[in-house]
């Protein structure tokens, strides 16, 4: 499913957080978004997602324009969504996490007459927890899970709704960079698996380079460059703005 | 929630039920019986509160309310009508579950501290009203002349025996409905919400409907409540629908534990057996009573069954 961005533009008071973005994500790509801490990305996705609304602009899923949309609606048009401090239910376990989610998704969680889960619930959650390999731990609470542990759950209950278009907000953030590296090949081999178009913030340079297969610059809210990993990185106003410089978070 | 079959819940009230309906025939005592039917009328009212407090993370502090309410509109409806009495409880339960949808359509508008003061403002409102509509209400008088106590089925309600084992029935039943919605979807929707409203909101629930319908509920098996409590003293009072009675409420569900399905019938039950047995040696009972909820909350740090649950590893839900 293709997602394309038209004019996006965000304002807060005179801060134009996001300034007439357009970018389109082909159906089945791989795309990172990169770019300085304040460049506006996680803002990005909240905008695609509709966590708030836009000022102006259009976002299009298959040519749709859903940004009048509530999130719920985007969620249900097969957007999906992760974040970057890891989201989940915290006091229910793994399976219940992931359970609830499909619950929701199959349009159940109104449904005052049944027990929880609902028939063919637990087959689905179980599939997607063995998609993304938590299965060593079904019945740990999520609050206790590992860093890293929950950041999968972030990403598994995300899929539970069957989404097309996948934004993942640093997949990676507060991971040592051998754990980087594995979840990153995970979330790779979710994409080709799912045939999901995928777009992931990232910041290390390295992942960037190697996964994505295009990757869009972002910088004070504006698109400073689109390309392929080696037109990027030898993009002068990139070099500039990004890639030399000392912001480079770990 | 995974090992809760229906029926084991259906057994375990079965049981519960055969047990306080046998006792009265080894042994009667008009103090255990009387505990009893203000311990129904208490529990579903706890219970029914614990569904937004524990469940849904919304803290009402008018929850009484609807218990008040539910106790007048019985009241009312059996003095003004004719109708038979399981008749007119229903009616007052739907009575009810209509006003606090009503008012939750407009509380659940507000988040956190407000909400819990908007709930306390319109039970403030309904106080008032019962207060200052004299002719209806009888004012601070509470509603007099008694409930009339018509026969049902063959029961004599003016019996305390017969009162005592309709007051069971009727909060077990009301107990396993609650539980049943507790674990439905529903149920584990409003464990979303409580837990994670924004990742809730993603996944396509709309959050106020379902909030709108916890408080329908809740307010629904808080009026049903009333019908016992006001069984219980032929008649109704302010009082029932003043705000120091949702504190009652809210102490018991903190005090038995918010976690647990049946943590506020626990704590009900110890809030009205400590209020009994202090209250026969002094006079203030109120101290005595702050004093064991400040030690409860200073030591466990939690509910009582909940500490109990951590206690015991293991342990099912």
């Amino acid at each position: 499913m293709k997602l394309e961005i038209k004019n996006l533009t965000k304002t807060w008071g005179g801060l134009r957080a996001i300034d007439d973005v357009s970018l389109a994500f082909p159906s089945g790509s791989l795309s990172a978004v990169i770019g300085p801490n304040g460049a506006g990305k996680s803002t990005f996705f909240n905008l695609i997602s509709g966590a708030f609304p836009a000022s102006s602009g259009e976002v299009l899923l298959e040519g749709d324009n859903i940004i009048r949309l509530s999130k719920a609606e985007r969620m249900h048009r097969g957007l999906g969504r992760a974040f970057q401090v890891a989201s989940c239910f915290p006091t229910m376990t793994v399976m219940e996490n992931l359970m609830a989610a499909v619950t929701a998704h199959v349009g159940q969680w109104g449904n005052i007459i049944s027990r929880f889960p609902p028939p063919g619930v637990r087959e689905r959650a179980e599939e997607v927890m063995e998609l993304v390999g938590l299965t060593h731990a079904p019945d740990v609470e999520a609050a206790i899970l590992s860093h890293g542990d929950q950041k999968l759950l972030d990403i598994a209950i995300a899929l539970a709704l069957e989404p097309k278009v996948l934004l993942l907000d640093e997949p990676t953030a507060g991971m040592g960079p051998e754990e980087r590296w594995r979840m990153i090949e995970r979330v790779r081999g979710l994409w080709e698996k799912r045939k999901l178009t995928l777009v992931f913030i990232e910041h290390d340079m390295d992942i960037v380079f190697q996964v994505a297969s295009t990757i869009r610059v972002l910088c004070y809210g504006r698109v400073l460059a689109e390309g392929t990993p080696a037109e990027i990185r030898n993009n002068q106003a990139v070099i500039d703005a990004y890639l030399g410089t000392e912001e480079h978070p770990a | 929630m995974k090992g809760h079959p229906a029926w084991r819940d259906a057994l375990f009230a079965a049981i519960a039920l055969i047990v306080v309906l046998a006792i009265p025939l080894v042994h009667r005592s008009p103090a255990f019986e009387d505990f009893i039917i203000r311990l129904s009328a208490m529990a579903l009212f706890a219970t029914s509160l614990n569904l937004l407090v524990g469940n849904t993370g919304m803290v009402s502090f008018g929850h009484g309310m609807f218990y008040g309410f539910g106790a007048y509109a019985f009241g009312l409806t059996m003095q003004l009508t004719t109708l038979p009495l399981p008749v007119a409880a229903v009616l007052t339960v739907l009575a009810t579950t209509l006003a606090a949808f009503c008012v939750g359509a407009i509380c659940i508008r507000l988040s956190t501290d407000y909400f819990a003061f908007i709930t306390l403002a319109f039970q403030m409102l309904l106080f008032s009203l019962i207060l200052s509509w004299q002719s209806l209400t009888g004012g601070d008088q509470g509603l007099r002349g008694g409930i009339p106590r018509r026969e049902i089925f063959g029961f004599e309600l003016a019996s305390q025996l017969h009162l005592y084992q309709f007051c069971a029935v009727v909060a077990v039943l009301g107990l396993l409905a609650l539980r049943h919605i507790t674990t439905s979807p529903f149920g584990q929707t409003l464990r979303m919400i409580r837990d994670n409203e924004n990742r809730a909101s993603f996944l396509g629930i709309v959050l106020w409907r379902a909030r709108l319908w916890a408080f329908t509920i809740a307010g629904g098996f808080a009026g049903l409540g009333g019908v016992l409590a006001a069984l219980f003293v032929s008649g109704a009072y302010p009082e029932l629908a003043d705000w120091p009675n949702s504190g009652q409420a809210i102490f018991a569900v903190m005090l038995g534990g918010i976690n647990s399905f049946l943590g506020p019938v626990l704590g009900a039950a110890i809030l009205l057996a400590l209020n009994d047995i202090v209250s026969r040696v002094t006079e203030y009972h109120g101290l005595v009573l702050g004093l064991v909820i400040l030690a409860a909350a200073l030591g466990l740090r939690r509910g009582v069954l909940d500490f109990l649950k951590l206690a015991l590893p293991g342990r099912a839900k």
